[in-house]
């Protein structure tokens, strides 16, 4: 695609065999990915995965070490980033400072010698509500009506691909929940491919069409957002993308539509559909919200699998749900979320419990248990407060 | 921070605060202003007196009496005034070559030199290193440089590039490049600081959005780094203008590049004759602050002043 006219939707980007070192370390290995036109994809990560990287190698500020960049079938490795249909919104903003804001998003279409700039600037703005302040200088406004700024000046050139950058990391939480449903209208409205980075789970989750997971370099899972949260394949998908309960144990019966996995002594059934390894020993796991708390033992179902007693050790009400933390002795805490559906808890710290969940809920994970260790939750800071006072206590106990 | 240079909002002046005039802030910037008052404004209300003398009556060489001899003005300007002409072009040409000189030397020392601090500050030493010498003997240096004798202009005779005849010492081309010689590291260190704070990322914002490097660079980077370039312009040109050292016939100039500066020393040392000496030096001082205004209003910096 010509850099002097609009595209007229959205182009296919595809990775292909993208290798990035710097010294002293790798940042992206061996990186395949075909993102179709016209969708909204995230790729989803913890700081110094890769993602960022592989944005900035898109949009041409990076060179790769190996492999090739294909945009819309045409191979852009070796293009400057002036020249590739493709713009940006920096997790920054880099508005130009000197400029007003109408001549920051006429900067790009004043480059490509496209006309009418001023009017079309104004249009873009009038899409991100922002007209009214087109003669301001960007240090003018508020972190929310500058990431709009920046997003019009990225848009109004209607690139093939539009490349965002964390952009809503530095807005608070309203702010951020409105600027999501209006990226995903904005995306709908003009139909553009979206490459949309960020850290944060449920961005991800609520605005992109389809979510790769990358830790350290490499696509962990690749996958429409409720596949990726209902079947994670590793461990590490199962607890960034939401909190997940896992335990490890041997397979010790198979039949052709369910694994059986010792857990402690407790057998608890996962459907083979939605195991990755069905033999030897294996992860498995299932969702807190999936759990359902019993004050006694329930009766046998062949439908679900129980596993107790327990002792819940905290619980903390969140609104629409209540937390609770279950210890059951010989595998870990598990977390429970509990719709609040009637008043009060349903369980007292220090009260047993049973836990049950339909066997259909869990998953096993692709991941073997030997090689990849036990992943640590990442738990919120009063999980962690709990979790070291229990064993101070139990320090304290010994002693 | 460089584009506080940008913003109008800036300098809260009707801050209450500071507004509320405090015995104590007077008493402590007292020592300032007798300071210049002493030192400033004494002797250039001398200097304005003086350029309004008149020859006293059967009066010595050296003699006058205070008058308003306005004609002390035209009488400079009509003998001077190539001189005058002289000192702009020639300031504006060692600014102009310094400038050119200055600024890929600051933009690498302060932008691509960012990942070697070590040689950042290398560069920057020998940047000021030159300081460290005299003024006045490195000019001396160059004048044997460019004598006649000199390696270099027999060299250059010998390849037929300068005439059997020709002079480098006691040109224009050598008292213009004395001047952007000893004006560069004046030019570099405000570029520097304002180019080392540059933040790179508007640039691959302007690449991002099609703008070719040069364009980046006309567009983005030109435009952040004026504060630097202002500074650093009027640091040379000023001095420059009334620069006597480079143009002297005893260091790198002859007679047919006097520039203002000598003229005032002639008048002054020489010749006595003192009103006409502070008329140049007035006249001087006047057409630098127009000029000066002038530029720092055109080019949207005024809070560098």
């Amino acid at each position: 695609m010509a850099v002097g006219a609009f595209a007229d939707r959205g182009a296919d980007l595809e990775l292909v065999g993208i290798e990035k070192r710097f010294p002293g370390f790798t940042a992206i290995e061996n990186l395949n990915l075909t993102i179709p036109a016209g969708s909204f994809f995230a790729l989803l990560g913890p700081s110094g995965c890769g993602k960022t990287t592989t944005l900035r190698l898109v949009a041409g500020l990076e060179d790769p070490t190996n492999g090739r960049i294909l945009i819309g079938g045409e191979d852009v490795t070796n293009q400057k980033s002036f020249q590739r249909p493709v713009n940006t919104v920096f997790q920054s903003y880099a508005l130009f400072p000197h400029m007003t804001v109408l001549e920051n998003v006429a900067f790009g279409l004043r480059r490509r010698k496209i006309g009418d700039p001023v009017a079309k600037a104004h249009e873009a703005l009038l899409l991100v509500e922002l007209d009214h302040l087109a003669h301001r200088k960007p240090q003018q406004l508020s972190g929310g009506q500058q990431q709009r700024v920046a997003l019009a000046r990225a848009i109004v050139n209607r690139p093939a691909l539009l490349l965002l950058d964390e952009p809503l990391g530095a807005l608070d939480l309203k702010l951020r929940r409105q600027m999501q449903l209006e990226l995903k209208t904005i995306q709908e409205e003009v139909g553009l491919t979206f490459l949309h980075v960020t850290h944060d789970q449920e961005e991800a989750m609520t605005m992109a069409d389809t979510i790769a997971v990358m830790n350290k370099g490499r696509i962990e899972q690749m996958g429409e957002p409720q596949q990726l949260y209902e079947l994670p394949k590793t461990a590490f998908v199962a607890n960034f993308l939401g909190q997940s309960n896992l335990f490890t144990g041997p397979v010790v019966s198979t039949t052709s539509t369910a694994i059986a996995v010792d857990v402690s002594g407790q057998k608890i059934v996962v459907p083979v559909s939605r195991a990755h390894r069905t033999s030897g020993e294996v992860t498995i796991g299932v969702r807190p919200e999936k759990l359902t708390l019993h004050a006694e033992s329930p009766s046998h179902d062949a439908d679900r699998n129980v596993m107790g007693p327990g002792k819940v050790i905290d619980v903390s009400f969140s609104g629409v749900s209540t937390q609770y933390l279950v210890s059951v002795p010989g595998v870990d805490t598990l977390v429970v979320f509990a719709q609040n559906t009637a008043f009060g808890p349903a369980a007292h710290v220090g009260a047993e419990v049973w836990l049950s969940w339909n066997i259909d809920h869990g998953f096993g994970l692709d991941d073997d248990p030997a090689d990849a260790p036990r992943f640590e939750a990442d738990l919120d800071t009063k999980t962690i407060a709990q979790q070291r006072r229990s064993s101070l206590r139990a320090e304290l106990k010994e002693a | 921070m460089a584009f506080a240079a940008f913003s109008s909002t800036a300098a809260p002046s009707t801050d209450p605060v500071a507004r509320r005039r405090s015995p104590v802030a007077l008493f402590l910037l007292l020592p300032g202003i007798l300071y210049l008052v002493l030192f400033f404004l004494t002797p250039l209300v001398s200097l304005l007196l003086t350029s309004f003398q008149a020859p006293r009556e059967f009066g010595d060489i050296g003699q006058y009496d205070y008058a308003f001899r306005w004609q002390n003005y035209v009488e400079v300007v009509t003998t001077y005034w190539p001189h005058i002409v002289r000192s702009f072009s020639y300031a504006l040409a060692a600014t102009f070559f310094a400038l050119l000189i200055s600024y890929p030397l600051a933009y690498f020392i302060g932008v691509k030199a960012r990942k070697w601090p070590l040689l950042q500050s290398l560069m920057l030493v020998s940047v000021i290193a030159p300081f460290f010498i005299s003024f006045l003997l490195r000019t001396l240096a160059w004048k044997q440089l460019f004598s006649d004798e000199s390696f270099v202009v027999q060299s250059l005779k010998a390849l037929s590039l300068l005439g059997p005849e020709a002079h480098v010492t006691g040109t224009a081309f050598s008292v213009i490049f004395g001047l952007t010689y000893n004006f560069i590291p004046f030019m570099t260190l405000p570029l520097y600081t304002t180019l080392e704070r540059l933040d790179v990322r508007y640039l691959e914002a302007g690449n991002d959005l099609y703008a070719s490097p040069f364009q980046v660079f006309r567009k983005v980077t030109i435009p952040l780094s004026m504060p630097g370039i202002v500074a650093g312009t009027l640091l040379t040109f000023i001095p420059a203008a009334g620069d006597y050292i480079n143009a002297s016939r005893d260091f790198l100039g002859g007679t047919g590049t006097q520039m203002m500066g000598n003229v005032i020393e002639a008048n002054f040392l020489v010749l006595q004759n003192y009103p006409s000496a502070a008329a140049l030096s007035i006249i001087l001082m006047t057409v630098i602050l127009v000029i000066v205004s002038v530029y720092v209003k055109r080019s949207g910096t005024e809070e560098l002043l």
